[in-house]
């Protein structure tokens, strides 16, 4: 049990799913958070299972002035962000060869370069107060490849290198930038996928089940705490052995 | 009320560390003043809280000496 009383959180992507299971796991050990979702729906139901623990705001992370706008009134509010989970991630599912363009840019938008933006507006303040944690949802098809999703794969690898390379720049800051990369967890993304496809990953997992999403939270949740401070530049993979890296 | 001058190199100072005689106006703040490239992202960051301003990354990136930084704050601030 991590103790997160005074710290904010940041988490996108939050409505549903794994970004859900981060956001109660570190509302439940005292943080405030703040979880993000595309839609005014999304917003309210976070605002509703968060309750006085923190709330949801309706935000696309593509959009850079958006963006920058909810961070600055999310510290006037708060304060600083100490904790910020890029959660927030989609999936446009197709063979490399019929893939298109806005197939291709869609999931880089959203999965990549749109983490690149919430890291940029929101380590200043971590970079004031010599100390914060980002954490990044990689998944475990960044470094094994699936079929079918180019994109998706070439997103989370991005992440992995990203989160080294700003772990370098910001270690001297106190400031910790980590991977985690869940194996196939139960959640609506992966309820899309096919029976032929499931199966063959399901083979493929020693632990013969698929993850639960508070199982990719526990993870989160560590490496946000005090006790990950020498922790950086690393990915954690959570996927029931299905890759062992 | 200090000057502008005054101003940015007490900020120097700070957050380089330095001593105030080494502040000369044609001092850089990597070459001569041991900043690194993220020491000197911090320096602007700093200039931006003393002088209530937003500094553009393009702009940011010619400041590189003291005396640029006083120029800067000069042809922007309010004061």
């Amino acid at each position: 049990m991590q103790n997160f009383e005074n710290k904010v959180a940041l988490v996108t992507g939050a409505s549903r799913g794994i970004g859900k299971a981060i956001a109660e796991l570190l509302a439940s050990q005292g943080a405030k958070v703040i979880g993000t979702a595309t839609s005014d729906k999304g917003a309210a139901a976070i605002s509703d299972y968060l309750g006085s623990k923190g709330k949801g705001l309706a935000l696309d992370v593509t959009d850079s002035d958006s963006l920058q706008q909810v961070i600055k009134d999310i510290e006037k509010e708060y304060g600083s962000i100490d904790i910020l989970v890029n959660n927030a991630g989609i999936t446009r599912d197709n063979l490399m060869m019929r893939m298109k363009d806005d197939e291709w840019d869609a999931v880089l938008n959203t999965n990549l370069s749109a983490v690149f933006k919430v890291c940029k507006a929101v380590v200043r303040g971590m970079m004031k107060r010599r100390n914060g944690r980002i954490i990044n949802i990689s998944s475990v098809v960044g470094t094994t490849g699936n079929p079918g999703q180019v994109n998706y794969c070439a997103a989370k690898a991005g992440l992995v290198g990203f989160s080294k390379a700003m772990a370098k720049e910001v270690a001297a800051r106190g400031i910790t930038v980590n991977c985690v990369a869940p194996g196939f967890i139960d959640t609506d993304m992966t309820k899309s996928l096919n029976d032929e496809q499931k199966q063959a990953i399901f083979d493929n997992i020693p632990a013969s089940r698929l993850g639960e999403p508070a199982e990719i939270a526990a993870a989160v949740a560590f490496l946000a705490s005090d006790g990950a401070a020498y922790i950086t530049g690393e990915t954690i993979h959570v996927n029931g052995g299905m890759a062992m890296v | 009320m200090s000057t502008i001058e005054e101003r940015v190199k007490k900020i120097i100072v700070e957050q380089l560390g330095v001593k105030e005689e080494e502040v000369k106006p044609e001092a850089s703040f990597e070459n001569d003043l041991g900043a690194d490239s993220l020491d000197t992202v911090e320096l602007v960051m700093a200039l931006e809280e003393e002088f209530e301003t937003e500094i553009p990354d393009e702009e940011a990136e010619k400041i590189k000496t003291v005396q640029s930084a006083i120029d800067y704050v000069n042809n922007h601030s309010n004061d």
